[in-house]
């Protein structure tokens, strides 16, 4: 434990470079796929059979290996030059990203109380009034929870993707492994599980914040 | 004024909902749709802000076919209340009330102005709730702010689905008299359905009685009372029909069709604007064999007796 301190004071710049990439790209995936993830989900409330199939789909994407789904993208996306490095890891992580984020959305939506729904029809919302007003607001807890859950499974996942030279923490592990050096590994790996610890508390701290106020009771 | 011509709903080409339902609400008045659950009654009442489809026939608004208007921007005219109140309860209370404005576009002022209204004419205190949300009233006030919501926009027409069917009897008869005294002044057009007989015969200038999707009887409740137009609508109201109709009269319905024995001995004093029904209940449960009518200045105008009671709800019956 000493020597990997020893490390992490010698190494400072580096490991601080490598976790700004490391939060680079989760950042990234999770904003793509929050704009992804979210209207899907919502639309899945209003289709039941695809509701079905998307989220079959969704859960099929999660069981891939992330080793194996970096390895297949690698010929697909040698077609425009991108085989290796930070598109292909940010597509990954976009898709892992989408079963929590689109599940928690739809269930989230599918349970806003039939009276709330009923009640904004009838005094005359649009249905976009409808979603913007009522049910994304309401629905607001769980959909975060959902995008935390994602963060959390992507900083984890986001190591690995080191291995396919789009850098993060990950480097100091794979780097780790083929020189044996123990104490490279224990930082990247407390590195990691740190950056996952501060990201779940500070989205906790976001989505009480964003959480109306009158859905404390709720929350 | 309210029109509904032939009004049909079909589920999947079978089974009508609502059977060929044709009748006129008058502007101003409260039409009661009342029956079992699963008559039709709040299908109807559904089918006027389309929220339901119309399979056949038409409803027409003050002479407006209702399909001929968009779908939006008819249901922004028509106030709609429903029985869980169906308050957004991510939205303050002013925020609730005042959706449909903003809905509308209202500026800022004209909304504040507008909540502060409402909540007088409910009889909340503005202040004290504007910032507070739903799941803090109590289930009476909440669905005073759902009525409050439905009248912000001030549409000619409402739809009250069973409105104060959650809350209990004492509450309920506390809103339902609230209510209609704030109907005397707005005067809106009302359709309100309720399972409820004696609800109906508090707030209906009409009652419709449904079975089936088929409209039974359309009439003002004393005459549903007196004269049931068939077996089913005899049963529905009750046995204790009779007795039912004495709460639409009061003791000055009374006083002018009867004359009253001069005082002969120190009673219970009530006012002209008890109803019979209650005097009934007063005879029955205080034993008191004359009760002592007293005018707005208290002063005594006679005594009267349960014998009195009968023999006016005898005359009624007959001339209704």
């Amino acid at each position: 434990m000493n020597g990997a301190f020893q490390y992490f004071m010698n190494n400072q710049d580096e490991v601080l470079a490598l976790t700004l990439q490391h939060i680079q790209l989760v950042g990234l995936a999770t904003v793509i796929a929050i704009l992804i993830g979210v209207p899907i989900g919502i639309y899945l409330t209003t289709n039941d059979a695809v509701a079905d199939v998307v989220l079959q789909i969704a859960a099929i994407i999660m069981t891939i290996p992330s080793i194996a789904l970096f390895g297949l993208m690698i010929p697909v996306l040698s077609v425009i030059n991108q085989g290796i490095g930070f598109l292909p890891a940010l597509i990954a992580l976009i898709l892992y990203s989408q079963l929590p984020i689109i599940r928690n959305t739809y269930v989230a939506v599918q349970n806003v109380d039939p009276n709330m729904r009923d009640a904004a029809k009838g005094i005359g919302m649009s249905s976009w009034e409808r979603i913007r007003m009522v049910e994304i607001p309401i629905a607001l807890p769980v959909i975060m929870a959902g995008v935390r859950n994602a963060v959390v499974l992507s900083i984890g996942i986001g190591a690995i993707a080191a291995f396919i030279g789009a850098g993060g923490l990950g480097v100091l592990i794979d780097q780790g492994i083929s020189r044996y050096n123990r104490d490279m590994i224990v930082v990247g790996a407390v590195g990691v599980s740190l950056l996952a610890i501060i990201a779940d508390t500070v989205l906790g701290i976001l989505q009480r914040v964003l959480t109306p106020k009158g859905m404390n009771i709720n929350a | 004024m309210i029109e509904f011509k032939n009004v049909t709903k079909t589920y999947d080409g079978k089974v009508n909902a609502v059977d060929d339902v044709s009748f006129t609400v008058p502007q101003g008045n409260i039409a009661v749709f009342l029956g079992p659950s699963g008559c039709g009654k709040t299908t109807l009442l559904r089918m006027v802000n389309r929220l339901v489809p119309i399979t056949k026939g038409e409803i027409f608004i003050d002479g407006e076919n209702t399909n001929s208007l968009n779908e939006i921007q008819l249901r922004r005219n028509i106030g709609y209340v429903i029985q869980s109140n169906g308050l957004f309860p991510n939205m303050t209370i002013e925020d609730n009330v005042t959706v449909v404005p903003k809905l509308l576009g209202w500026d800022k002022e004209k909304m504040r102005s507008r909540f502060f209204e409402l909540m007088d004419l409910i009889g909340l205190k503005p202040d004290d709730f504007r910032k507070r949300y739903p799941h803090e009233l109590s289930g009476g006030q909440q669905q005073r702010i759902g009525i409050a919501r439905a009248m912000a926009a001030d549409p000619p027409v409402m739809l009250m689905d069973e409105p104060f069917g959650a809350l209990d009897p004492i509450i309920r008869s506390h809103l339902q008299k609230e209510f209609l005294q704030i109907q005397k002044e707005v005067q809106k057009t009302i359709l309100f359905v309720s399972h409820d007989i004696d609800e109906a015969i508090t707030m209906g200038d009409q009652v419709a009685i449904f079975k089936d999707g088929r409209l039974m009887q359309y009439d003002a409740p004393d005459d549903i009372l007196a004269n049931p137009a068939n077996e089913f609508v005899s049963t529905f109201v009750g046995a204790d029909r009779a007795i039912k109709s004495l709460g639409l009269h009061t003791v000055a319905d009374l006083v002018n069709q009867l004359k009253v024995t001069p005082v002969a001995a120190d009673s219970k004093q009530i006012s002209l604007k008890t109803d019979l029904r209650q005097i009934l209940s007063i005879f029955f449960n205080e034993g008191y064999e004359e009760l002592v009518v007293v005018d707005e200045e208290k002063k005594p105008m006679g005594s009267i007796t349960i014998q009195d009671v009968q023999k006016y709800l005898h005359q009624t019956n007959q001339s209704a």
